[in-house]
């Protein structure tokens, strides 16, 4: 650990101020809190508003995993990972069970989370209306009025050009009945997961200066029309190549001289302790 | 002859003002009735005092030079601004009981909703350029609470093909298309939750001679299929004549006079009215 920072990188005052954010996002589910997001050593765009929130609540007794895009160990994981371990020494894991935080960007792990975790998203847009309305001014005032056709009119636009609600990722929800939340990228697949979570979900945006929150045992609903119900991606008859698994998201992978497609667990710790445990 | 009980839209004592006002100008009386605007504090009087009614199944003209506040009027009935003092009541809702301009954003919504629709001068403002033309009909709809796509869709189409937009372009989003185009899928837009009142503002403004035409012929078929009360704003006389019952005639966001139309153009009474008839005769 190193000792010239502050534990956790940040003073005290900062993880105070977060951490009250974080309780107002709490307290309201969905709504987005704004705060004073803090420079960081990683660029704005890089998980900064996840760092953020994890910086701010992590304490000695944590275990900490970190996942980007289904992976433990890509680039951005591993660099988050050594921040953290660097200025709190928590120990780290792959294991989605042991953790008590998960850092994640854009994927909810396989294995369903507990009352004892959190998870930390992080979000790039947090404003699920922004692309129907520009102005931050506007769309607070949408929010506060719960006027929320623009986000369906963004999912009717895409049935009426495409035939079908095309965004693959980050497919807006209705939490607790009251305000629409971007869920950050998440693929479709993983929204179900958020609804009645027993984990606690903060979702933090650095660059965009806003968090909020889903609390344990919540109801999120993803939006749909009445023709149109929400469908998350289909896996039917996919199994994974390394591990054998079926009904989890999957990365398609086409091999280049035979042209030949595969899938593949998205959520590597997953697949793998799936293959040790076939070993074993 | 119009009767008290066919109103279906009042208005009374409407004023917006841009600005502060001073103790030089902020008694009517104190005011320059020639200027609307205060030479001490520079404050814009764009509406004062404007009182009228609006009674089922005609059409209100309203002209005057540009700066007279007609658009203003417009925009103060659609709740795009708030006014400074006055009311507005529909018959519509809750009997015209209420002052409109004191309820919640909510209601308000609620208003532009179901009880008016609007066709902008400008179809930027009233358009979602990027969006399909069917969505932008959707809009409203689903706004008002509708959550079935396969009706929102049919109805969709329904009314842009009334407004002659060709089916295989109802995907295309409105910036492809040409001025005329866009104003008659605001038309559509405006109509889609079957609304009592259809505010127009300049709607053939820009729009070279064949197209204008074209979008007024549309007004009057709508008229005929519709039965829709509508309130036109326009500096076009031309458009007045064709189209308006009764007419209003504003200045310096005053309403100087009103009548028929016929009466209007035949035989205005008041100075600046006469000076606007002959420049076009």
């Amino acid at each position: 650990m190193n000792s010239s920072y502050n534990y956790a990188f940040f003073d005290e005052g900062s993880k105070r101020e977060i951490r009250r954010a974080i309780l107002k996002a709490i307290a309201i589910p969905g709504y987005q809190v704004p705060f004073a997001s803090r420079e960081m050593p990683i660029a704005r765009g890089w998980g900064t508003g996840g760092l953020q929130i994890t910086l701010s609540i992590i304490g000695r007794s944590d275990t900490l995993k970190v996942i980007d895009q289904g992976s433990d160990e890509s680039v951005n994981a591993v660099n988050i990972k050594k921040l953290i371990t660097l200025t709190t020494d928590v120990p780290v894991t792959n294991d989605a069970e042991k953790a008590t935080i998960i850092q994640s960007r854009h994927r909810i792990p396989e294995k369903p989370l507990n009352e004892n975790q959190v998870l930390v998203l992080q979000v790039p847009l947090p404003e699920p209306l922004r692309f129907f309305e520009p102005s931050e001014y506007a769309t607070k005032k949408l929010h506060a009025e719960k006027e929320y056709s623009g986000a369906y009119l963004i999912l009717f636009d895409e049935i009426i050009r495409l035939g079908r609600m095309a965004g693959g990722a980050d497919h807006p929800v209705e939490v607790n009945g009251r305000y629409v939340m971007a869920p950050s990228p998440i693929p479709k697949f993983d929204n179900p997961k958020m609804h009645e979570s027993q984990a606690l979900i903060l979702l933090g945006a650095g660059r965009e200066k806003k968090i909020y929150a889903v609390p344990p045992y919540t109801k999120v609903a993803s939006l749909a029309f009445d023709d149109y119900p929400f469908q998350r991606e289909k896996s039917i008859g996919q199994t994974c190549r390394l591990c054998g698994a079926s009904g989890v998201f999957m990365d398609e992978l086409t091999d280049d001289e035979t042209g030949s497609t595969s899938y593949q667990c998205n959520d590597t710790s997953y697949c793998l302790e799936r293959m040790n445990s076939h070993d074993a | 002859m119009m009767h008290e009980d066919t109103v279906l839209l009042r208005a009374g004592n409407l004023s917006k003002a841009y600005g502060n006002g001073c103790s030089r100008c902020e008694s009517p009386e104190a005011r320059n009735l020639e200027k609307n605007y205060c030479p001490h504090c520079g404050t814009v009087y764009a509406l004062q005092d404007v009182s009228f009614a609006l009674y089922t199944g005609e059409i209100l003209g309203i002209v005057g030079e540009s700066g007279s506040g007609k658009s203003t009027l417009m925009q103060c009935l659609y709740f795009d601004q708030p006014v400074t003092s006055g009311e507005f009541q529909l018959n519509s809702y809750k009997g015209g009981t209420v002052n409109l301009f004191e309820e919640s954003d909510q209601v308000k919504r609620y208003i532009r909703n179901y009880h008016l629709g609007k066709v902008y001068q400008n179809p930027m403002l009233g358009l979602k350029m990027k969006f399909s033309s069917i969505s932008n009909i959707a809009e409203k709809m689903i706004s008002a609470g509708h959550r079935n796509v396969g009706v929102m869709q049919e109805r969709a189409s329904e009314l842009l093909s009334h407004v002659n937009i060709p089916a295989f372009r109802m995907k295309e989003a409105p910036q492809n298309f040409s001025g005329g185009m866009q104003q008659r899928v605001q038309i559509a837009k405006a109509l889609s939750n079957n609304p009592p009142i259809l505010l127009l503002d300049e709607i053939t403004t820009g729009l070279d001679l064949s197209v204008q035409a074209k979008v007024l012929d549309l007004i009057k078929t709508i008229r005929r299929d519709f039965q829709i009360t509508m309130m036109l704003v326009s500096h076009d006389l031309g458009v007045i004549r064709m189209l308006a019952d009764r007419t209003l005639v504003m200045l310096n966001g005053r309403i100087i006079e009103h009548g028929l139309t016929d009466q209007i153009l035949e035989d205005p009474q008041q100075a600046y009215t006469q000076e606007l008839v002959h420049s076009l005769l």
